[in-house]
């Protein structure tokens, strides 16, 4: 899932200047499952805000809605009938639902109230952890499901960095990446396969270039 | 005279470029070179254009130097991270190389090395800050450098893009920044280079207008389909395909738009892709520049 955190409220705060009435929009996908941006959340954020306003002697009037998925034009259209006398959209969605709204409310002001991390997994309650860097060309197969795109703070291809001691990353208190890989091809046997040496990644499969598209013309619909 | 004393004198500043080799050959480049000594203020080394690859242009500013030219180093944010931006600035300080043309850089998408991937730590303007803050003695992680480099920082400007808007705010952020000189990219289209100064607004900030020279049609329309930012009217394609002697026109077309643009301009910047320097001394004369 995405996952992403709320910006501290004062930054929030200072990009809401002005307004006064906000549609703050939650979203149902990836930041409700990490407790930043779904239904819970979006009636914090709003109390929270009208809190703030109303000790600073500038009273907010909030409006509350969490759509499905932000990512979605189908949910997106559902936010037009609860924009009446709105000034501004409070998206609490990760970038890509912040965008969508201000794409399809072009005359809207929409602004972010999280900071959007990374691609990752819940490891335990509280505490999430970034698995996929999102290159476009996945490289698990060759590196026993461990991806050291992403989990190597050098995104390393051929085996770990001077750097990595006792099974622990120079850089971070993480385990290092190539260490798990070792381990894991080692328990399963499969150690000779690291000997090949990997060729220089092929970036122009990640974001270089531009925003990425996926086109399926078997599931798109004509006309 | 250098290169920054010619863009005080207030005369027409005359600047070219040239693309260092692939490999380590520059006989060839050198020797084109030698043709306009004493005829240009500055010569551009350019960076590893479209991203491929090339001899350091550090090294070859270097090179140019030694044949007495003053280089103008190239330097973009393509393939650097904000260290290696700041490390080359240094260096280029001790080699003797002052003038600087900060740029973005071009993508990586026609690189002659496909998948590279791309750095753009740092964008143009954020670079020309780096290279102003190095020389008021500090880096850009905010520590004391020991020995302050001093440049002559120039920046790109590109008229021909549509709509304009966002590229005058951009220059006037490259000025903000400092920059004391602007290159334009090519210009065909000298009324309209015209109406894009007009919207800029008057600055202190001399600008050299670039030309480039054309030597075919198939090089126009290479431009018209493959160079973003830049367009070659129709009436220019024209000349060449029903020209018997295309690198006399090239000429003429470049003589041309120089004569016209260096009454709106600080200079005019000749570039070509071919070691063809030996016209710069022809294209200067007909277009009344010497």
């Amino acid at each position: 899932m995405i996952v992403a955190e709320a910006k501290p409220l004062e930054e929030i705060l200072d990009s809401l200047k002005g307004m006064s009435k906000v549609l703050v929009a939650g979203c149902g996908g990836c930041v409700a499952v990490c407790l930043a941006g779904g239904e819970k959340e979006v009636g914090i954020m709003a109390s929270a805000l009208r809190m703030k306003r109303e000790l600073a002697g500038e009273p907010l009037v909030t409006v509350e809605e969490t759509l499905t998925r932000q990512c979605d034009p189908e949910y997106v259209k559902e936010l037009g009938k609860k924009l009446d006398g709105v000034d501004c959209i409070l998206s609490m969605a990760c970038g890509v639902g912040v965008q969508f709204l201000a794409e399809h409310y072009p005359d809207m002001w929409v602004v972010p109230a999280l900071n959007t991390k990374f691609a990752g997994a819940t490891i335990e309650h509280g505490l999430w952890e970034e698995r996929c860097g999102l290159c476009g060309e996945c490289v698990l197969a060759q590196t026993g499901g461990v991806c050291p795109v992403i989990r190597c703070a050098k995104s390393l291809l051929n085996g770990p960095c001077g750097g990595s001691q006792n099974g622990k990353c120079e850089v971070k208190p993480n385990a290092c990446a190539w260490q798990l890989i070792y381990d894991r091809m080692k328990s399963l046997g499969r150690l000779e396969q690291l000997v090949e040496v990997a060729e220089a990644k092929d970036w122009s499969k990640s974001r270089d270039g531009g925003p990425r598209q996926v086109v399926r013309e078997d599931v798109k619909i004509d006309g | 005279m250098g290169f920054r004393d010619a863009l005080k004198s207030g005369r027409t500043v005359i600047t070219t470029d040239v693309i260092p080799p692939k490999g380590t050959d520059l006989s060839k480049r050198l020797a084109s070179l030698q043709e306009i000594s004493g005829r240009v203020d500055g010569i551009n080394i350019t960076d590893m254009p479209s991203a491929n690859l090339r001899m350091s242009a550090l090294a070859m500013s270097v090179k140019v130097r030694e044949l007495g030219f003053d280089p103008i180093l190239q330097i973009t944010c393509r393939d650097r991270n904000r260290l290696s931006l700041q490390a080359e600035l240094l260096g280029a300080h001790v080699l003797g190389v002052s003038n600087l043309l900060l740029l973005s850089g071009d993508d990586v998408d026609k690189s002659d090395h496909p998948g590279v991937k791309s750095v753009f730590d740092l964008g143009s303007v954020t670079l020309i800050e780096a290279a102003r803050g190095l020389e008021k003695g500090h880096d850009l992680g905010g520590n004391a450098i020991k020995g302050a480099p001093d440049f002559c920082v120039g920046a790109a400007l590109d008229p021909d893009k549509e709509p304009q808007g966002a590229e005058i705010d951009k220059a006037w952020d490259k000025i903000k920044a400092g920059t004391e000189f602007f290159q334009t990219q090519p210009i065909f289209d000298v009324a309209s280079f015209a109406s894009f100064l007009e919207k800029m607004g008057k600055t202190e900030v001399p600008i050299i207008a670039g030309v480039f020279l054309i030597t075919s049609a198939k090089m126009a329309r290479f431009f018209n389909d493959n160079v973003p930012g830049v367009t070659i009217p129709d009436n220019i394609v024209r000349e060449f395909d029903e020209s018997a002697d295309p690198l006399k026109t090239g000429v003429e077309v470049t003589a041309r738009l120089a004569r016209e643009l260096k009454e709106m301009c600080a200079g005019i910047h000749i570039m070509m892709v071919s070691d063809l320097h030996n016209l710069i001394p022809d294209i200067l004369k007909q277009s009344r520049l010497v």
